[in-house]
C-alpha cells in the first residue's frame, strides 16, 4: 500500500502536500477537505478581508495549476468519517481511499457560547463565515464582540474601523490574558478605547437577547450584531474514533507521529511536545501549521528530524503590528525595551534567567532578533534586553 | 496587464501577467511557480517569498520599509543587495517586464 492521504485541506494540509513534493516524494498525494473552497488563508478573514481591503482572489494559498502540476489530488467538499487502521484505508461519504501514510490536519472549530440565545451570535473561522459577517456588519449599527482574544479583538478593530459602535465583552480581568502579560493587555485595552470602542472586562455573558447582550450582573449591552470569539476546540473525533491517543488535541510525539506510526497529526489539532513550551502544547498559528507540515513530510520521505521550530505569531489591530516569538507561559521575570507611550516596545519574558519569549509592538528588529536568539539559545539577561544600547545583532546572534 | 518574469535557481524562466495592484508573490503562487512559498500569505512575517530583483529594476522599486528590512535578515538563502520580499512589491503599470530570480531555497 502506498501514497499519502491528508485529512483536512487547511493551511497545515496544503503545506504538507507542498512539502512532500518539495522534498521529492514520488507517490500519490491526496488532500481531502470538507469545506467547499480549496485551501485558503485564514489570517486575512479577521483583518484586511473583513475590512474589504483585500479581495477574495487573494485568499487561496495556491492556484489550481499548482495541484495539477504536482499531481496532488484535491478532493473538496468531502468529509472523512472513519479510519480503518488495520486495513490502511479511510471512509468518506463518497467511498473508501487506501493510504500508506495518513496525515491528520483536521484543525479546530470555534467553541460555542454555552448561554441562552447563543445561536444569535456569529463566529469566525471559515471564508463563508467571514462573508456572512461582512454582510451583517454592513447593515449594523451596534456590534458586540464577546471574547477579548486575538480574533475577537481583530474583528472588533475591523468593525470599529468600519464606523460601527463596538463593545468588547471579556470574562477575564484583562484582554488576551492567555497569551500576553498584563502590560500588553493594558496597552491593547487602551488602543481599543482610544479608537472609541467600549471594553468591558470581568464581564460574563448570561444571555444573548434579540437586541442586546445581557451580562450576569444584569447589565445590557445593546447590539444589533453579536460576534463571538471565545476560543476553539481541536477536531479530534476522527482520531479518537480510530482509537488514537488524544489529550488536548491529537497526541503526537516529537516527530508528529500519533500512537499509530503510520499516522501523523499536524497544525491546530496536534497536541505535541514543544521545546519552547517546556512540555506539551497545541498551537494555533500559521508558523506551527507550516513548520509541522514540513516536519511530517521529512518523516514520510525518510529523513525524520524532530519538531523544534521557534513559535511565532502576529496580529494587526488598528494599524498596530503585534509580533510574538517564543511562548511566554510560565515566565518569572520580564524586561521592557522601548517606549509604550510611543507604541514601539518589546516585552521580554524570562524563566530562571533563560529567555522564553518576546512580544513586540511595532519593533520589527526585536522580533527577528528574538526568533534568532530563541533558535540559537543565545544567552540574554533582562538587563541587556532592557538596554537599548545593546545591539542584539552583536550578541553572536546567527541566522536560525 | 504588466508582466513579470520569474527565473528559478535552475535557470527555468516563466513570464506571467500580474495585474496592477497585485503583489509579485501572488503572481507566483496563483500560477504554480514553485520558487516562492509564501507561508504567511504576504503578511511580511515569514521571508519565504524572497527574490533577487534584476539589477536593472532596483532603482525603480519603492525603498525597503523597516519591516521588510528586518525580515530580510531572516531569509533562508543568502541576503544580497538586490534581495526583496516579493509580497512587498506591488505591481504598477511601469513595472511591466520586471525580472526576479528565485533563490535555491526558501525554508
Ligand atoms: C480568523 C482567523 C485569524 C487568524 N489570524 C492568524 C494570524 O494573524 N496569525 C497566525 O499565525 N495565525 C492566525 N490564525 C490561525 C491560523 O489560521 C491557523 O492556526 C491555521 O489555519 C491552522 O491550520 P490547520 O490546517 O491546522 O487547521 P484549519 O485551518 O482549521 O484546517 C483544517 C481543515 O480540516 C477540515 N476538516 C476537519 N475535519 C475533517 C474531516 N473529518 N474530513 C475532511 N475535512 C476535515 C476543516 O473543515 C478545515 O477546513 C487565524 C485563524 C483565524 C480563524
Ligand atoms: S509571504 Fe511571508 S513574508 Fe512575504
Amino acid at each position: 500500500m502506498s501514497g499519502v492521504v491528508i485529512v483536512g485541506a487547511g493551511q497545515a494540509g496544503l503545506e504538507a502536500a507542498a512539502a512532500l513534493r518539495a522534498q521529492g516524494y514520488q507517490e500519490s498525494v491526496t488532500l481531502i477537505g470538507d469545506e467547499p473552497h480549496p485551501p485558503y488563508q485564514r489570517p486575512p478573514l479577521s483583518k484586511e478581508y473583513l475590512l474589504g481591503k483585500q479581495g477574495a482572489d487573494n485568499l487561496p494559498l495556491r492556484g489550481r495549476v499548482f495541484y495539477e502540476k504536482h499531481g496532488i489530488t484535491l478532493r473538496m467538499g468531502e468529509t472523512v468519517a472513519s479510519i480503518d487502521r488495520a486495513a490502511h484505508r479511510i471512509q468518506t461519504g463518497k467511498g473508501e481511499i487506501p493510504y500508506g501514510k495518513l496525515i491528520l490536519a483536521t484543525g479546530a472549530r470555534n467553541r460555542v457560547l454555552p448561554v441562552p440565545g447563543a445561536e444569535r451570535a456569529l463566529y469566525l473561522r471559515t471564508w463563508d463565515e467571514a462573508d456572512t459577517i461582512r454582510r451583517r456588519i454592513e447593515g449594523s449599527v451596534r456590534v458586540a464582540v464577546i471574547g477579548g482574544g486575538f480574533i475577537g479583538l481583530e474583528i472588533a478593530a475591523a468593525a470599529r474601523t468600519l464606523g460601527k459602535a463596538v463593545t468588547i465583552i471579556e470574562a477575564l480581568p484583562r484582554l488576551m490574558a492567555r497569551a500576553v502579560s498584563p502590560p500588553l493587555s493594558d496597552f491593547f485595552r487602551d488602543v481599543h478605547r482610544g479608537e472609541g470602542a467600549e471594553v468591558l472586562l470581568d464581564s460574563t455573558v448570561r444571555e444573548i437577547a434579540e437586541d442586546a447582550v445581557v451580562l450576569t450582573d444584569q447589565r445590557r449591552c445593546a447590539a444589533d450584531l453579536v460576534l463571538a470569539g471565545i476560543g476553539v476546540v481541536p477536531n479530534m473525533e476522527l482520531a479518537r474514533g480510530a482509537g488514537l491517543a488524544t489529550g488536548n488535541g491529537i497526541t503526537v510525539d516529537e516527530f508528529l507521529k500519533t500512537s499509530d506510526p503510520d499516522i501523523y497529526a499536524i497544525g491546530d489539532c496536534a497536541d505535541h511536545p514543544n521545546l519552547f513550551a517546556g512540555g506539551r502544547a497545541r498551537l494555533e498559528s500559521v508558523q506551527n501549521a507550516a513548520d509541522q507540515a514540513k516536519c511530517a513530510a521529512r518523516g514520510i520521505v525518510g529523513n525524520p528530524t524532530p519538531y523544534r521550530d521557534v513559535p511565532w505569531f502576529w496580529t494587526d489591530q488598528f494599524g498596530v503590528r503585534f509580533q510574538m516569538a517564543g511562548l511566554s507561559a510560565g515566565h518569572d521575570r520580564t524586561a521592557l525595551r522601548g517606549s509604550v507611550e510611543n507604541r514601539k516596545f518589546s516585552m521580554f519574558y524570562f524563566k530562571q534567567a533563560r529567555l522564553l519569549a518576546v512580544d513586540s509592538v511595532n519593533r520589527f528588529g526585536d522580533h527577528i532578533a528574538a526568533r534568532k536568539m530563541l533558535a540559537a539559545g543565545t544567552p540574554l539577561t533582562p538587563e541587556q534586553a532592557a538596554d537599548e544600547t545593546v545591539d542584539f545583532k552583536k550578541l553572536g546572534v546567527t541566522a536560525p | 496587464m504588466p508582466n513579470v518574469t520569474y527565473i528559478a535557481h535552475t535557470g527555468e524562466s516563466q513570464t506571467i501577467d500580474v495585474a496592477t495592484g497585485m503583489v509579485v508573490m501572488e503572481g507566483a503562487v496563483k500560477n504554480g511557480i514553485d520558487g516562492i512559498v509564501a507561508e504567511c500569505g504576504g503578511a511580511c512575517m515569514c521571508a519565504t517569498c524572497h527574490v533577487y530583483v534584476d539589477e536593472a529594476w532596483l532603482d525603480r522599486l519603492d525603498p525597503i520599509g523597516e519591516e521588510q528590512e528586518e525580515m530580510l535578515g531572516a531569509t533562508a538563502a543568502e541576503r544580497k543587495s538586490n534581495s526583496r520580499l516579493s509580497c512587498q512589491i506591488r505591481m504598477r503599470p511601469e513595472f511591466d517586464g520586471l525580472v526576479v530570480r528565485m533563490p535555491d531555497r526558501q525554508t
